[in-house]
């Protein structure tokens, strides 16, 4: 690829001192109040982004992952607030700060990227100016700098004669070229976490590719941290380097990415590899029965007992904690606790996930 | 026998001139063809604008379209009057992707089901009643839900509801646009299957039109790749996804994300040098044709 214009002053490399992860989400919880309560959207959340790796955030609609992503922005608008918990980023708990060291660190330190790009960019700027917004706002370039290097990024994300693009406005790029310019925008104070929430999923499958792709380039090329949200396992397989799975606002299980698709351990991550299409044609797949519960209204003990196969006595009783599965794999489920009267697993392997590589003989 | 045949089908949308701006004709559809067999499931794929979803509206008339001919059960549906268009609509019938937009928010899930009876003054209220109560059995909803508005339901119930209302009319030709790609993952695989056995039971025709293709290489018999309005390959699905030969099939093929961290990748970009938009239709292997 080409050279990132903003990978020459950094060190791709990047680490922070002592070995401790780049952003520790410890405990974390945020609760949108109604009128029946507190909700817990996110309940009691925990898990590392480690420098320069990719953490595929895995869920389904309603479990908790964007509202995750927006908790460690601060973004989260009432009536949801952030009930509890630690964020910290290089050491620093993010919830401590005030709202102008937190300015500084949004957009800078990280930044988001969002699912819809025609609804995150503004209509009616000019591309490059926006891009240029935030040199302007966070490395206090001037507004010549700021096209100059504007261009430079549009560029780098491989949008095609910059120096004209640079000028136009958000409706006159396709789906494609608006995730581009969102990806140059997220990159242009070279931030160290980038967090991209379903950034592939309103696009076509062939474009798709290309900015996954291009994401994963940008990410080895300036030595960033990716926190990659998405419902799509084959978008995880093929771009995170662990994966945390989270259902109705909890981390079910976590784990580095081969050991969740080879040996799932919690019974929901099992049951979602397994209902892939996939095996003979024209076979029912395997579903998952239910559905997924509505928050305020969950079950007791673990949210997943209700459409779980392998459930029993002890399941809706309490939340269980994570349990060891491997040196880096752990799941929130008593099937894996060694005092447990069950453990092995009584159902189905996951079913033979397709590796065939589709489009060449 | 084809049950449907579609021939040089076109669908041309017009924007008039304005006074800033010149007037536009796009070909949405342009001259296709194809004919689905009684009982198979007929995949239609393709990028968004690509003319998957037109085509599907073309065939029922919720588009008119400005040529060709769509014929079912060898009539030609175009030259139908409106009331014997509404006839064959008993027939034929949609299920649209978004699940909470195509159900009137203000209507009891039991009268959604049981309004296309009533347009089509079929039965008594009572008969109504009961076969609207074994409609919501057949897709495997409680029948204790009937006096439910939509917003009570979940996606899934609600695509459900969908697809009872479509079936309501006993058709044998079902269009399914998209059918489950606003569904939870978790949830598609249920209705994937309620469609797979609904087909069996009911012996339905399906045309899919998707853009999940491993959902597509799983259920669909044939599959046609739809490219800027043209339809660019068709075929048996195991021979199409085996040896696709059109550089954008193979590019889409290319392009889809397998859940397997190991799996050899390959990613083909497409070339848009390489596409002959002139190019006719050749059979290259049985029944499977590429335009190269």
């Amino acid at each position: 690829m080409n050279p990132a214009p903003s990978a020459t002053n950094q060190n791709p490399e990047r680490r922070t001192p002592n070995g401790e992860p780049l952003l520790r989400v410890e405990r974390l919880t945020t609760v949108f109040d109604t009128r029946r309560g507190a909700v817990a959207a996110v309940d009691d959340v925990s898990f590392d982004v480690r420098a320069g790796e990719t953490l595929g955030l895995v869920g389904e609609s309603g479990s908790g992952k964007s509202v995750t992503a927006l908790s460690i922005m601060r973004l989260v608008q009432p009536p949801g607030r952030i009930a509890g918990g630690r964020l910290l980023f290089q050491g620093r708990d993010l919830l401590t700060l005030d709202d102008r060291q937190m300015q500084s660190i949004r957009g800078a330190e990280i930044s988001l990227i969002f699912q819809e790009p025609m609804t995150a960019l503004n209509p009616v700027f000019r591309i490059g100016d926006q891009i240029g917004e935030t040199l302007v706002v966070h490395r206090r370039a001037t507004r010549r700098e700021a096209r100059g290097k504007a261009i430079e990024l549009l560029r780098s994300v491989r949008i095609p004669n910059p120096e004209s693009r640079v000028m136009d406005y958000p409706h006159q790029l396709s789906g494609g070229m608006q995730q581009r310019v969102m990806i140059a925008l997220a990159l242009a104070c070279q931030p160290s976490l980038v967090i991209a929430d379903e950034p592939t999923t309103a696009l076509d499958v062939t474009i798709q590719a290309e900015i996954l792709d291009l994401l994963r380039e940008m990410k080895a090329a300036l030595g960033l941290a990716l926190l990659l949200i998405t419902h799509d396992l084959g978008v995880v397989a093929e771009t995170a380097d662990r994966v945390a799975v989270m259902y109705a606002g909890r981390i079910v299980e976590t784990g580095p990415v081969r050991d969740i698709f080879r040996g799932p351990a919690h019974p929901y991550t099992r049951g979602l590899l397994a209902s892939i299409p996939g095996g003979r044609p024209g076979e029912r797949l395997r579903a998952i029965e239910g559905t997924v519960p509505m928050l305020g209204d969950l079950p007791p003990g673990c949210a997943f007992t209700p459409r779980c196969p392998d459930r029993f006595d002890r399941c809706p009783t309490a939340p269980p904690p994570d349990y060891p599965i491997g040196p880096e794999q752990a799941a929130k489920c008593y099937l894996h606790d060694p005092q447990s009267p069950r453990r092995q697993f009584p159902t189905n392997q996951p079913s033979a996930i397709s590796s065939q590589r589709y489009g060449s003989r | 026998m084809a049950l449907v045949e579609i021939s040089h089908l076109v669908k041309r949308f017009t924007r008039d001139a304005g006074w800033f701006r010149a007037g536009v004709t796009v070909a949405a559809v342009d001259d296709i063809s194809f004919a689905i067999d009684e009982g198979e499931t007929f995949g239609l794929v393709g990028e968004s604008g690509s003319g998957k979803t037109t085509t599907g509206r073309c065939m029922l008339r919720l588009v008119e379209p400005t040529a060709g001919e769509v014929r079912f059960r060898g009539d030609n549906v175009l030259a139908f009057t409106r009331s014997r268009m509404r006839q064959a609509r008993r027939d034929m019938q949609i299920v649209f992707q978004d699940p909470y937009s195509s159900l009137n928010p203000r209507m009891r899930a039991r009268q959604i089901v049981e309004e296309p009876l009533i347009i089509h003054r079929i039965g008594r209220r009572a008969e109504r009643r009961a076969r609207v109560a074994e409609l919501f059995d057949l897709v495997g909803l409680n029948p204790a839900h009937l006096e439910r508005y939509p917003h009570e339901f979940s996606g899934g119930q609600r695509q459900r509801i969908g697809l009872a209302r479509a079936l309501a009319l006993n058709p044998s030709f079902l269009i399914l646009d998209e059918p489950v790609s606003a569904l939870d993952v978790s949830v598609q695989a249920q209705v994937v299957n309620l469609l797979m056995d609904l087909q069996q039971r009911l012996r339905l025709t399906y045309l899919f039109i998707a853009h999940d293709l491993r959902l597509v290489e799983h259920i669909c018999n044939r599959v046609a790749v739809m490219y800027l309005g043209k339809i660019v390959e068709v075929g048996p699905t195991a021979s199409l996804f085996a040896a696709p030969q059109h550089p954008y099939t193979k590019a889409l093929l290319s392009a889809i994300p397998i859940p397997d961290p190991d799996a050899p990748r390959q990613r083909i970009v497409l070339d848009a040098a390489l596409i002959d938009r002139g190019a006719a239709l050749k059979e290259i292997a049985a029944g499977h044709w590429a335009a190269i």
